[in-house]
C-alpha cells in the first residue's frame, strides 16, 4: 500500500465532498436546510455528462451542471421562503424530483464511456517536487482540485470578512433584525439556496467528468450527497473545517477500497483479502464514520456552546413575533 | 399578508384582486383530501409534460401503468403484493413524522427486518417441520425486533448526544445494505449464489392462491398474509396515536415540544422509544416481503420502499388508515413503472407528487381569495 497514493486519492474524492459541503453551507448561513443535496449532485453529475458527451466540451458540461442544479434548488426555495413550508420536507421532496429527473434524462447514458472528454489533470511545477505533500496535493490532479485550495479560503473569507458575508450571516441568524436593516431577507435567502445549488452541481459534474468519469444512475454519488449534509454539522458551517472532513472523508473512502488489495498489512496477515466478504464491513466504514463524526461534532458544539444558525429551519414571516 | 393586485400605467387595468391571508379558523373538513387529490392531479400532469420533454410518450406510460396495476385481478392483486410493503413503511414513517422525528432509515430497517426473519429460517430457530403459526410469529417477532434495533441506534444517538437523526438514519441504510450483503455472498450463500437457499414451504406466509383448492377464483393471487399484517398494524396505530394518552404524548411533542417538556413528558424517552417502534413496522415490512414474496434471503429486496414510504405518509397526512389507501396508489406506480421507459419515471413521479403535495399545504394554511377589482 502506498499511503501517498491514498492519501493524494482521498483529496481528489474529498474535493467532491468539499464542493457539496461548502454549498451546503452558504445555504444553512442563510437559514434554509436543503436536504436535497444527493439530488442537486446527480443533476450536476448527469446534465455534465451529457452536454460533454454532445458538445466535447467538457468545461460546458460544468457550466450547465451548476445552472442545471442552481435552477432545481429553486424549487426547494420556493416551497420553504415564499409558501414556507417545511424545510426537511421539501429537501426530500427535492431529493426524490431531482434524482427522478437525472434517472429519465439520464438514460443511455452509461454506454458512452471512454468517448466523452474530461477535466484536465496536471501537477503544479514545483509544488510537486515537495517531498510527500507534493506527491500528495499537487501531483497529477484534476483541475477541480487544485479550484477547490483556492475556493476554500475565498469561501471563509467571503463569510466572515465581507459586507455581503455579514448579510447572509444576518439573515440565517436573526432574520427580523436583518430586515429592519434593510436587507432583503427573502432575496437573500432565495441567492444562497442557489449557490448551493451551484456547489452542488459542481460537485457532481467534478465527479462525471474527472474523478470517476461517468454516469452510473444513482450509484454515481452513492450516498456522498448526505454525507456531505453530515460533514457541515461536523465542519459547524465552517468552510476550512469542512474542507478538512471532506479529506479525510475522501481518503477513508479510498482507504476501504485499497485495503483489500495486499495480502500482509504492517506484517499481520490481511483477513479482508482472505475473506473478500469481510469487505462488506469495510464497505460500511464511511457511512460509520459519518455518524461518529455527528456525534464529535454536536459534543464539540455543545461543549463550545456552538450551535447551528439561530434561524436555520424558520420560514421568515415579515411582521410575526419570534425570528 | 400579501396582496398582487395590478399596478396599472396604462388605461388596462388586471380585473382581478388575489388577495392571500393566514387562515384563522379551522379549514374544512374536505379541504385537505381535495388538495391532496389535486395535488396528485397536478403532479401526473406535470409528470407528463417531462416525460414528453424527455422525448417519452406519456399518455402511452400512463395507460401502461394502470392497465398492468389495476386492469384485472391478477395484477391488483400485485399491485396488493407492492402495497402491503408500502403501508407498513408508510406506517412507521407516520408515527415518527407525527413527532417530527424525521427517520429517514425505514430502508434500512426494512433490510434488517428481513435479515431478522431469514434468521428463524437459516439458522435455525425454529425447527425445519415447525407449523407454519409458529412460521408467522417467530419470524414477525424478530423482524420487528431487528428493524426496532436498527431504529434504536440513531435513536439513542439523537436522546444521548443529540445527533442530527436525519443524516444518521441514512447512513444506517447504506451500513444495512451492506451488512445484508455479508451474508448473502458469505454465510448463507447457496453454492456461490449471491441467495440463499429457498424457504421450506410451510415457512412461506399463506396466500390467496392457497385458497384455490376450496375456490377456485383465488388460483394464482399472490397477495400474502402480509395484507392483514398490515392492515391489523394500521388500525392499531391509528388507535394509539389518535386515543391514547402515549398517542396524545406523541403529538403534543410533535406540536409544540417545549409545551410538551412543561407537562412533564419525556421527550428524550419518547425520542428512542418512537423510533424502535418506527424501526418495528419498517421491519416488520421486510419480514412480510421475505416471507411472502420472495422466499430467500437474497440482496435487492427493495426498490426504494422505505423511501416512498416518506411520501405515503406525507400523502396520508400521517394518518395511518389513509396510509392504507395511499399505499395501493404507489404500490400500483412501482408494480407497473417496472417496464416503463426510461427506467426512472417512477421516481420522477414519486418526487413531483411529493412536491406538488407541500405545495398544496400553501392552500391549507393560507386563504387566497379572488375578488373581482373594482373601479375606484
Amino acid at each position: 500500500m502506498n499511503f501517498v497514493l491514498i492519501l493524494a486519492s482521498g483529496v481528489a474524492t474529498g474535493t467532491v465532498l468539499l464542493y457539496a459541503t461548502v454549498g451546503e453551507i452558504f445555504s444553512e448561513r442563510s437559514g434554509i436546510l436543503n436536504l436535497g443535496v444527493e439530488g442537486m449532485m446527480l443533476i450536476g453529475a448527469m446534465s455534465a455528462y451529457k452536454t460533454a458527451a454532445a458538445t466535447g466540451n467538457a468545461w460546458l458540461g460544468l457550466l450547465v451542471a451548476m445552472l442545471a442544479a442552481g435552477l432545481i434548488s429553486q424549487i426547494h426555495a420556493f416551497i420553504t421562503i415564499t409558501l414556507q413550508a417545511d424545510q426537511v420536507i421539501s429537501g426530500l421532496a427535492l431529493n426524490f424530483l431531482a434524482t427522478g429527473i437525472s434517472l429519465v434524462l439520464g438514460e443511455g447514458l452509461t454506454s458512452l464511456r471512454d468517448v466523452v472528454p474530461q477535466l484536465p489533470k496536471f501537477s503544479i511545477p514545483g509544488l510537486a517536487q515537495i517531498p510527500w505533500l507534493g506527491g500528495i496535493f499537487f501531483h497529477n490532479h484534476s483541475i477541480m482540485v487544485y479550484i477547490g485550495y483556492l475556493f476554500i479560503p475565498l469561501a471563509w473569507y467571503f463569510i466572515n470578512r465581507t459586507r455581503p458575508g455579514m448579510h447572509l450571516r444576518a439573515v440565517g441568524e436573526y432574520p427580523a433584525a436583518a430586515d429592519t436593516l434593510g436587507i432583503r431577507v427573502y432575496f437573500q435567502r432565495y441567492l444562497y439556496v442557489f449557490v448551493g445549488g451551484l456547489l452542488a452541481g459542481l460537485g457532481g459534474a467534478t465527479i462525471s467528468l474527472s474523478i470517476s468519469p461517468g454516469w452510473f444512475g444513482g450509484l454515481t454519488t452513492a450516498g456522498q450527497g448526505w454525507i456531505a449534509i453530515g460533514l457541515v454539522i461536523f465542519a459547524q458551517w465552517n468552510p476550512v473545517r469542512a474542507a478538512f472532513g471532506g479529506f479525510t472523508f475522501g481518503a477513508l473512502r479510498r482507504l476501504v477500497l485499497d485495503l483489500q488489495g495486499p495480502a500482509t498489512i504492517l506484517g499481520l496477515s490481511n483477513p479482508f483479502y482472505f475473506n473478500v466478504n469481510y469487505g462488506f464491513f469495510l464497505k460500511m466504514l464511511p457511512y460509520i464514520f459519518t455518524v461518529l463524526f455527528l456525534v464529535i461534532g454536536s459534543r464539540e458544539a455543545n461543549r463550545k456552546r456552538i450551535g447551528s444558525p439561530a434561524a436555520l429551519g424558520l420560514p421568515y414571516i415579515r411582521g410575526q413575533r419570534g425570528l | 399578508m400579501a396582496d398582487f393586485s395590478s399596478k396599472s400605467t396604462s388605461g388596462w387595468k388586471f380585473p382581478f384582486r388575489i388577495k392571500i391571508e393566514n387562515r384563522v379558523d379551522n379549514p374544512p373538513r374536505w379541504l385537505s383530501p381535495v388538495l391532496s387529490l389535486a395535488a396528485v392531479v397536478v403532479a401526473l400532469l406535470i409528470g407528463a409534460l417531462v416525460i414528453w420533454l424527455g422525448g417519452g410518450k406519456p399518455w402511452a406510460a400512463y395507460t401502461h401503468i394502470a392497465k398492468y396495476s389495476l386492469g384485472s385481478v391478477g395484477v391488483l392483486s400485485d399491485t396488493m403484493v407492492k402495497a402491503i410493503p408500502l403501508m407498513l413503511v408508510g406506517l412507521a414513517c407516520s408515527i415518527a413524522f407525527r413527532m417530527k422525528l424525521w427517520n429517514i432509515g425505514a430502508e434500512g430497517q426494512f433490510y434488517l427486518g428481513a435479515f431478522g426473519a431469514s434468521l428463524v429460517v437459516l439458522l435455525p430457530i425454529l425447527p425445519m417441520e415447525a407449523p407454519k403459526w409458529q412460521f408467522i410469529l417467530v419470524t414477525a417477532l424478530f423482524g420487528m425486533i431487528l428493524g426496532a434495533a436498527w431504529g434504536f441506534i440513531p435513536g439513542f444517538l439523537k436522546a444521548r448526544y443529540n445527533v442530527n437523526e436525519i443524516i444518521s438514519t441514512l447512513m444506517m441504510n447504506y451500513i444495512a445494505i451492506e451488512w445484508n450483503n455479508y451474508f448473502i455472498y458469505g454465510v448463507w450463500s447457496e453454492s456461490g449464489f449471491q441467495m440463499s437457499r429457498m424457504f421450506q414451504r410451510n415457512a412461506w406466509l399463506p396466500r390467496l392462491s392457497d385458497l384455490a383448492k376450496r375456490w377456485p377464483f383465488f388460483g394464482g393471487l399472490t397477495t400474502h398474509f402480509g395484507l392483514v399484517l398490515a392492515i391489523v398494524a394500521a388500525i392499531i396505530l391509528w388507535l394509539v396515536l389518535s386515543k391514547s394518552k402515549w398517542g396524545y404524548e406523541i403529538r403534543l411533542i410533535g406540536d409544540n415540544p417545549r409545551a410538551a417538556e412543561y407537562a412533564g413528558i419525556s421527550i428524550k424517552k419518547n425520542i428512542v422509544l418512537v423510533m424502535m417502534v418506527s424501526g418495528a413496522l419498517a421491519g416488520l415490512a421486510g419480514m412480510s416481503e421475505i416471507m411472502g414474496v420472495v422466499h430467500r434471503f437474497q440482496g435487492a429486496i427493495s426498490p426504494g420502499y422505505g423511501y416512498t414510504g416518506i411520501i405515503i405518509a406525507w400523502l396520508a397526512k400521517l394518518n395511518p388508515l389513509a396510509v392504507i389507501l395511499a399505499s395501493i396508489l404507489f404500490g400500483a406506480l412501482i408494480l407497473a413503472g417496472r417496464e416503463v421507459q426510461p427506467a426512472g419515471i417512477p421516481t420522477l413521479i414519486q418526487g413531483v407528487i411529493m412536491v406538488a403535495l407541500i405545495a398544496s399545504d400553501f392552500f391549507y394554511r393560507n386563504r387566497v381569495s379572488i375578488t373581482r377589482q373594482v373601479e375606484d
